[in-house]
Formats: C-alpha cells, sequence, structure tokens
C-alpha cells in the first residue's frame, strides 16, 4: 500500500507512517537509555525521551484520524512528565544526602 | 416379686464389687473392707443364683425358658434390629450358672488365703469380680450381642489378670498374646453375628433357633463361599471358640497365661472362661446339627488337639504347665463331643472338668504357696507328709482326670467316648481311638505329676524345705469342698442304669434334636448295652494302665531320678514334647516375622520415605521456588527496570494476540 497521500493541491507531505517510525525509534532508544545509564538523572532524561515518543505517536494519530482528542492528550502527558520529573529529582537528592551518590549501581540497599 | 425377676442382680453384684474395689485399689483401705466387698459381691451372686435356680425347678418353668428383659438397649434407635439386655435362663444356663457363681465363689475365698500378702490385693479382686459379672453376662444372656459383650470382657479381664504382676517382663507379653490370639477367634464370631442379622433381622436365641429348625435347607442351600447359611455362621462360631477355648490352632495362649495368678489359672482358663466356647456351641446346637460338615471339623480338631496337648503334657517340668495342657486337651475332649453331636455330654464334662480341674489348679497353688514360689517339680518331692490336706484332695483330682470309676470324670469321659463310638459320623471309631490313647495319655502325664510332687524324696533347697506347711484353712476348705464336687458331680449322669442319664434328661430342652432335622451323621446314636459296658471295661482299663506305668517309673523313693533316666531314652521325642512341637516357634517364623517385615516396611519405607519424604519434598519444592525467586530481588535499580520492559513486551504481545 503507499505510504504517501495525495492532498488536492498537490503539495508533498510527509507520510504518517514515517512519525511513527520516529517515535518508536525515539522510543526505543529512550528505553535503551533508560535500562542501561549508570546516572540517575540520564536515566530521567531518557524517560523524557520515551514519554515525548509517545506525545508524538498521538499527534501523529490525531493528524490522520482528523481528530483533536489526540493532540488534547498530549497536554496532559506533558504536565504528568513534568510532576513526576520533579518528584524523582526530589528524590535524587533526598537520596544524594544519604549516599553521596546518584549512581544506582551504588544505591542497592533492597539487595537480597 | 420372684426370684427369677433378680436374675439381673447375678452379673450386677460383681459388678458392682469390682468398681467399688477398682476405687479401694488407689487408697490404703483396710484388707476387711476390700475383702467383704470382694467376697460379698460373688456370694450374693451365688445366693441369688441358687434362688433363680430352685424357683425355676421348683414351680414348675422347667422345661421351658424363662426371658427377663432388664432393658431395652436399641428400642427405635436401629431400624428393625431390636437388641435387649435380656437374660436367659433355661437348663443350659442353669447347669453353667451353677457352675461359674459355686467354683467362682470358692475361689474367691481361696485367693483371700493366696493372694493376702500382694500388694495389688484390692486391684486382683477388682478384676476377679469384673470377670465374674463378664462371665455371667456371657451365659445368662438371651441374644448374641449380650453373650458377646461377656465375651469380650472375659477377654478384657483375662487380660488383665494374666499380666497381673506387671512389674515383670513376662506376665505383659503373655496377657497381649492371650487377647490378642484371642482377637483372631472375636473377629470370626462377629463375622457369624453379622450373617445372622442379615438372615434373621434379630440376634435373639430363641427367635433364631426356631427359625433355622424350620428351615432345614440353611443346611444345605449354598450361600458363601461354597458353604451352605448354617455351615458359614457355625465356623465362624467355631472359630471364636477355637480362639477363646483354647483349640488347634489357637490355643498357644494358655500355657503362657500360666504367669498369672493360681488362682486366676483355675477360674478362667480352667473352670470357666475357656468353657465359654463350649457353652457357646452348645447353646448353638441348632445351627451344629444341621452342618454335618462343619460338625466333622468341630471333632477333628477337638481329638486332635485333645492328643496334641496331651502329649505335650507329658514332658513338662512346671506344675502350672502340665495342668494347662491338661485343660487344653480335656477342651479338646468338649468338642469332640459338640462334633459328633454330643452336646450334653459336652456341658457335663464342662461341670465335672470345673471341679477336678479347679481343684488341681488350687491345689498346685498351695504347693507353689508352700514352695515360697517355686513351681519346677523337679525341685519338689516328697511333698506329701508336710502337705497332707493339700496331697489328698490333688488325688481325687487326679482321679477324677484320669477317669477312674465313682469320681466324676469318668462318668463324663466315658459318655464323651461313648458318644464317638455311637455316632453316625464318618471317622467316628478314629475318633474314640484317639480319644481311648489320650485317656491314657492323661492318666499318665497327670500321676507323673502327683508323684514327681508328692513323693518321693524332696529336691529343693534347705530354705524351701524350712518354709514347707500346709495352707490354712481358708484356702483349705475349698479345696475339700471342691474334692467333694469332684467326686458327686458326676453322679448326675450314671449311665446303664435304670433311672440313670439324669443329666442328659435334664438337658433335653435345649438340644434335643428338632423334628424337622433328620437323625443324620450329628445325631447321637445308641450303642447297645454290651458294647457300652465293654467301651467303659476298656477306658477303665487304659486309665489304670496309664497310672500304674506312671507309678512305675516316677513312684517311690528313687522315682524322680527313674523319671529322668526314662525321659532321656528318648532324647529327640523328648526335647519335641518338652519343646511343645516348636509350634510357637513355627507361628513366630511364618506369622510374628513376616508381619514385623510388613510393619518395618510400613515404617521406613512408605511412612518415613514416602509420606514423609512427599511433605518434605513439597516444603523444597517451595523453599527453592522461594530461592529462585529471590534472585530478582537484585537491589539493583536497572534490573527492575529491565523488567518493567519485559512486562511491558509481555502487554503489548497479549493486545496484539
Amino acid at each position: 500500500m503507499s505510504s504517501t497521500i495525495h492532498l488536492v493541491n498537490e503539495s508533498l507531505t510527509v507520510p504518517v507512517s514515517w512519525y511513527l517510525l520516529l517515535s518508536v525509534a525515539l522510543f526505543a532508544v529512550g528505553t535503551a537509555g533508560a535500562l542501561t545509564r549508570r546516572n540517575g538523572i540520564s536515566i530521567f532524561l531518557s524517560i523524557e525521551v520515551m514519554l515525548n515518543a509517545a506525545n508524538l505517536a498521538l499527534v501523529a494519530y490525531s493528524r490522520q484520524l482528523d481528530q483533536r482528542t489526540g493532540q488534547i492528550l498530549v497536554f496532559f502527558v506533558l504536565a504528568v512528565a513534568a510532576a513526576e520529573a520533579a518528584v524523582g529529582l526530589a528524590l535524587f537528592i533526598a537520596v544524594y544526602r544519604q549516599r553521596r551518590t546518584i549512581d544506582i549501581n551504588r544505591i542497592n540497599l533492597m539487595r537480597h | 416379686m420372684q426370684a427369677i425377676d433378680l436374675l439381673w442382680l447375678v452379673p450386677a453384684l460383681p459388678l458392682a464389687g469390682a468398681a467399688v474395689n477398682g476405687a479401694l485399689a488407689y487408697g490404703r483401705a483396710p484388707k476387711a473392707a476390700v475383702t467383704a466387698v470382694a467376697l460379698g459381691a460373688p456370694l450374693g451372686s451365688l445366693l441369688v443364683a441358687a434362688a433363680c435356680i430352685w424357683q425355676y425347678l421348683a414351680s414348675g418353668l422347667y422345661p421351658r425358658a424363662v426371658e427377663h428383659v432388664s432393658y431395652a438397649w436399641t428400642a427405635g434407635t436401629l431400624d428393625g434390629l431390636t437388641i435387649n439386655v435380656a437374660f436367659l435362663l433355661d437348663p443350659l444356663a442353669a447347669v453353667m450358672l451353677f457352675i461359674v457363681t459355686f467354683v467362682g465363689f470358692l475361689i474367691h475365698v481361696y485367693s483371700v488365703g493366696y493372694m493376702g500378702h500382694d500388694e495389688g490385693y484390692a486391684r486382683y479382686f477388682a478384676y476377679l469380680n469384673l470377670f465374674m459379672a463378664a462371665m455371667l453376662t456371657l451365659v445368662l444372656g438371651n441374644n448374641y450381642l449380650v453373650m458377646f459383650v461377656g465375651w469380650e470382657g472375659v477377654g478384657l479381664c483375662s487380660y488383665l489378670l494374666i499380666g497381673f504382676y506387671y512389674d515383670q517382663e513376662f506376665p505383659p507379653y503373655a496377657g497381649k498374646k492371650a487377647f490378642i490370639v484371642n482377637r483372631i477367634g472375636d473377629f470370626a464370631f462377629l463375622i457369624g453375628m453379622f450373617a445372622l442379622v442379615a438372615r434373621f433381622g434379630t440376634l435373639d436365641f430363641l427367635p433364631i433357633f426356631h427359625r433355622l429348625a424350620a428351615q432345614p435347607a440353611l443346611g444345605t442351600a449354598a450361600y458363601a463361599g461354597g458353604l451352605s447359611f448354617a455351615a458359614f455362621v457355625g465356623l465362624c462360631f467355631f472359630i471364636g471358640a477355637v480362639g477363646k477355648s483354647a483349640q488347634i490352632p489357637l490355643y498357644v495362649w494358655l500355657p503362657d497365661a500360666m504367669a498369672g495368678p493360681t488362682p486366676v489359672s483355675a477360674l478362667i482358663h480352667a473352670a470357666t472362661m475357656v468353657t465359654a466356647g463350649v457353652y457357646m456351641a452348645v447353646r448353638s446346637n441348632v445351627i451344629y446339627q444341621l452342618t454335618p460338615g462343619v460338625s466333622l471339623l468341630v471333632a477333628v480338631i477337638g481329638t486332635a488337639t485333645a492328643l496334641l496337648a496331651a502329649t505335650i503334657g507329658m514332658a513338662q517340668n512346671d506344675i502350672k504347665k502340665v495342668l494347662a495342657y491338661s485343660t487344653v486337651s480335656q477342651l479338646g475332649y468338649m468338642f469332640m463331643a459338640v462334633g459328633v453331636g454330643a452336646y450334653s455330654a459336652a456341658l457335663f464334662h464342662v461341670l465335672t472338668h470345673a471341679f477336678f480341674k479347679a481343684l488341681l489348679f488350687l491345689g498346685s497353688g498351695s504347693v507353689i504357696h508352700a514352695m515360697g514360689g517355686e513351681q519346677d517339680m523337679q525341685k519338689m518331692g516328697g511333698l506329701k507328709k508336710r502337705l497332707p490336706v493339700t496331697y489328698r484332695t490333688f488325688l481325687v483330682g487326679s482321679f477324677a482326670l484320669a477317669g477312674i470309676p465313682v469320681f466324676a470324670g469318668f462318668f463324663s469321659k466315658d459318655e464323651i467316648l461313648a458318644a464317638a463310638a455311637a455316632s453316625g459320623m464318618p471317622l467316628h471309631w478314629l475318633f474314640w481311638g484317639v480319644g481311648w490313647i489320650t485317656a491314657g495319655l492323661t492318666a499318665f502325664y497327670m500321676f507323673r505329676a502327683v508323684h514327681l510332687t508328692f513323693d518321693g524324696t524332696f529336691r529343693g533347697t534347705h530354705e524351701q524345705e524350712h518354709h514347707l506347711h500346709e495352707s490354712p484353712p481358708v484356702m483349705t476348705v475349698p479345696l475339700i469342698v471342691l474334692a467333694v464336687g469332684a467326686v458327686i458331680s458326676g453322679w448326675v449322669e450314671i449311665p446303664l442304669l435304670r433311672g440313670g442319664n439324669w443329666f442328659h434328661r435334664f438337658m433335653e430342652p435345649v438340644v434335643a434334636t428338632t423334628a424337622a432335622i433328620r437323625d443324620g451323621a450329628t445325631g447321637k446314636g445308641e450303642v447297645g448295652t454290651p458294647t457300652e459296658a465293654l467301651l467303659i471295661v476298656l477306658s477303665v482299663g487304659i486309665a489304670f494302665a496309664g497310672i500304674l506305668f506312671a507309678r512305675s517309673i516316677y513312684g517311690g523313693a528313687a522315682g524322680a531320678q527313674r523319671g529322668m533316666a526314662f525321659e532321656e531314652r528318648w532324647p529327640t521325642l523328648h526335647r519335641l514334647l518338652a519343646n511343645k512341637w516348636y509350634v510357637d516357634e513355627l507361628y513366630d517364623a511364618i506369622v510374628v516375622r513376616p508381619l514385623h517385615g510388613l510393619s518395618w516396611v510400613f515404617y521406613r519405607v512408605v511412612d518415613m520415605l514416602v509420606i514423609d519424604g512427599s511433605i518434605r519434598a513439597g516444603a523444597a519444592v517451595t523453599r527453592a521456588s522461594g530461592d529462585l525467586g529471590s534472585l530478582t530481588t537484585t537491589g539493583n535499580v536497572r534490573n527492575y527496570a529491565l523488567y518493567f520492559f519485559l512486562g511491558v513486551l509481555v502487554l503489548f504481545w497479549w493486545i496484539a494476540r
């Protein structure tokens, strides 16, 4: 099936599937980062990337389905992301005060 | 109020006596109180029983049977099956009642002397009274279940009294052996009762016997395992009797039961409990009349037991063992009589045997008492001068056992042998022959015992010789009374004379061949008078032969040495007999050891390995999976993030499915 959408005025358009692919790629990158980074802040960065990948997917579908709902949801996601980052950073500050490090390999009191 | 209404007191009084003395056994009650209760209860039973029997005979109730319901046991609780605690008084019950109460009372009196110095005096009398209660329940019950309650009760008391000296090693073991071997018979007895309930819906004697007599086909139509109904029930009950009355193959408990106090051996293992099987068979004679096959088996086992036990008794040195095997042998005679259909003859022998065997046991108790506890005849000798009353009564008992005329045993044993000879059963001449030979052996082993114990020179220690004394009157008077009984109890059945056979005629309402049952193989036939006279001569002859032979070997001053030389002439045979034909060892090998092995398998393999093992395996699996699971708690946050991620993948897969 053709990945291009021809509009009436024949101007060139980016196919929606490309946006989705980018979203997936971003998500994968974010996941890989979240799983492998040592520094806590880096993990948060990666999580932000994952959230934005989701935002991108939402917007792409909103465009394809010609509905505003996806775009409204993006705002929710953004707000949640911000709140979560704030809480997480607060946690890390507390941990740092205790352990003088935010290397997550060293924060392992829950070890068996 | 008639005396018969008080019949329930007969078993109830000793029961109460047992309860009182049982309680007193825990305190420090004065011996007089214990004795009063212990003697009062059986005396009360005796008096009530005498009154009841007197009324039964004098006021025309005989020959009918009298039933008295004391308690409606299962009224309305078991659908259809009505069992009452009810008592029956008929000729058979009257005879047994007389034996148990009279001989029982005498033995209680004797025990006051014999057990006077024992720590467990009150406990002993509690058990002995309990035994009387159970035995009286057994003989007075009007249905099989009440009889069975008594049956089990006497088994319990036998166990308690055999193991009376529980601080020694052997008596408790002997008590266990008695109870366990008995149990085998009891199991068969129960099966028989179940069959009766299934067929007749009742366990009461009179209805069952009437219905059986009205349907002789019950003796022929196949019922179970190729046997007819009557044969099946008869066989089950007979197996019960084999256990209780110590016949082949379940007699092995009785010689070991001699570990109990001697009056116990006299009462339980001679006069009363062991005769319960004979009583049961005579009571159930209708069943046995219907099944010649099982009756033949009864006669065969009885005869074989009589012979086997007599052979063993010839080589025993413990005086009580001689008497124990003698009891087994005489019980064999009783079953021989039952087998050939001479039920009243069997009961007659129960009567005479109760007197002379109790006498012999009590006499041996007197000897043992004088010997300070020694029971080995090889260490006795010459006691007749020191124990004159004991000696003379013992002699009376021995003559009675040997079957010398005038004494009781002659009449009863002769009647059994005559019945065997007259019977229409196959092999009946074999029964007579074996019985005849056994009579000779009986006379021999008994007088061997008499000579070794009372004649010759004393072979014990000096202390024992010093201690020798005749027993006090509380012990010798019962001996004398029993001796009188051992003479005159036979006179109720004098054969051949015109007015004789009184006992047989007395018993007729109970044991007469019912009209509907053909006078077949179990019918008691008649021999002509000349034949019976010949048989009498032969019996008396072999009895005298046995006595004289024993005297020739064991009599006189040098009897013991001559005896030992004689026994050494046949070492193998003597060893076989002295070791009871190694039957106990045989049972040990084929029954006890395999059971131990099986028990070991069940314990080590099935219980410890399999059952405990599977529980432990379950616990181990849980623990291992727990250990496995705890591997995930690394404390490493990145691992946890990985788990999130994996979970998300699973979710994706699940949604996309």
